[in-house]
């Protein structure tokens, strides 16, 4: 197998503020993933239709509006719904590690505050990605 | 389930495994294929391509909402390029279609070309038969931002679409061949802006100046994808043509001239793979590689040689 991870990156929510967003989505480019780019202002239902037809290996949010105890769980459940939990579901922005822990309990995986090296999420991806692909029988 | 049985049982994230498997797994794509060709061939193809930035997402999206008005479904492989350093890439065609995102009929499949020459990854067909195989009325197929020579999207489409903006007239005199011939329709798009009138004018004096299949003449259109003008023209010239590959046996005509060029392609993918177990494990291209450096044989007969080697 060819293993180029794909990743979605996407900034749910009605904040403008993108600069996080294409950083690590030009990092993890460089780091040779295929990053699909959906841009501003989606919703949980697109983030999750996105990853479904993308068939992406690790789904990416930036948060930076507070909303986040809302919109993880969210996708999570709607990912869950479509059956493709195995996908790692992982994000940044401005985020209190104890709603971190909350969230990995729900299934979130970790999440990235500012001042975070890309190369840290890079090798975070790397690994997680690595563990959580699953061979399929034709 | 098995994940072919779920793919044929209508299931779209197996659709959507399908297309990676085809695109990753080179050891099992042909038992895949086995089973979705058979069910392929009824979808119709339309090949969207032109230069970066000249709207061929936009327009994509637009098209695509035509399609679900008049009831058929769509499917649609939208390609951007690999870093050829990094093995990379940014896929944003998505940013530009989401016009239909909650219509369970749209299927948007994201492709990198993976350094594959010719505007489309080498999946590309494969995916566009899994998408045709699991009965999407309409495939649209959306090329890399190209230039002259990047013409693979005519091997795969029934109808082929060639974008450009009034911008594109300087570099006109280059497209005329190549990327001018291939088109089936031509469009101006962001008709809004200056020159376009002068552009399009041009575009047809070139077109009444080429060859073209009898009985179908590349029209030229003008048109805002963004803003939504002239668009109903384009859909009657894409209809037009689906009417007119039917007659005659056409289209049989046309995807038989791109069955041969698909086999060749895998043809030339074997022989690639089969060249490069050789370099891994033989010693012979060393030794021919030396010989050609002291000009003993050139390099021509020492391809022959190998040519020989790999026959048996």
């Amino acid at each position: 197998m060819t293993d180029n991870i794909r990743v979605l990156v996407a900034k749910p929510g009605l904040d403008g503020h993108d600069r996080g967003a294409k950083v690590v989505a030009g990092a993890l480019r460089d780091a040779g993933m295929e990053v699909i780019y959906t841009g501003l202002r989606q919703t949980p239902e697109m983030i999750a239709e996105a990853a479904v037809q993308e068939d992406v290996d690790v789904v990416a949010l930036s948060i930076l509006s507070g909303a986040h105890m809302t919109i993880f769980p969210r996708v999570m459940d709607l990912l869950r719904e479509r059956g493709v939990d195995h996908m790692l579901l992982t994000g940044g922005g401005i985020i209190p590690k104890s709603d971190g822990d909350e969230l990995a309990k729900l299934g979130v995986g970790k999440l990235f505050g500012p001042g975070t090296s890309t190369r840290d999420i890079i090798a975070y991806i790397n690994e997680e990605v690595a563990r959580r692909r699953v061979a399929d029988e034709i | 389930m098995k994940l072919l049985d779920r793919f044929l049982d209508g299931d779209r994230i197996a659709l959507s495994r399908v297309i990676t498997l085809l695109e990753n797994d080179r050891n099992r794509r042909s038992a895949i294929l086995d089973r979705l060709y058979p069910r392929s061939g009824n979808a119709r193809r339309i090949g969207i391509t032109g230069p970066p930035g000249s709207g061929k997402s936009t327009l994509t999206d637009r098209l695509t909402k035509q399609l679900r008005i008049s009831g058929r479904t769509v499917g649609i492989i939208a390609v951007d390029p690999t870093s050829p350093f990094t093995g990379g890439a940014l896929l944003g065609d998505r940013l530009r279609m989401q016009g239909s995102w909650d219509d369970p009929q749209v299927f948007l499949r994201s492709l990198a070309d993976r350094s594959h020459t010719g505007g489309l990854s080498e999946a590309t067909p494969h995916a566009m038969t899994a998408l045709d195989a699991f009965g999407k009325d309409v495939i649209i197929v959306e090329t890399v931002g190209v230039g002259q020579s990047t013409l693979d999207v005519s091997d795969v489409s029934d109808t082929t679409v060639v974008l450009l903006t009034p911008e594109s007239g300087d570099s006109i005199q280059a497209m005329k061949a190549g990327l001018m011939e291939i088109a089936d329709v031509l469009v101006v798009n962001k008709a809004d802006r200056e020159g376009a009138d002068r552009f399009a004018a041009e575009l047809r004096t070139i077109v009444d100046l080429g060859r073209w299949e009898e009985g179908w003449k590349p029209p030229v259109l003008s048109v805002s994808a963004r803003d939504n003008t002239g668009m109903d023209g384009l859909y009657e010239k894409l209809d037009a043509h689906g009417d007119y590959l039917a007659g005659e046996g056409r289209l049989r005509r046309r995807r038989m001239r791109q069955g041969r060029s698909a086999i060749e392609k895998a043809l030339g993918e074997m022989w690639r793979g089969r060249l490069t177990k050789l370099r891994d494990a033989d010693c012979t291209m060393d030794r021919l590689s030396e010989r050609v450096a002291r000009r003993e044989i050139h390099p021509l007969a020492a391809a022959g040689e190998l040519m020989d080697e790999l026959s048996v």
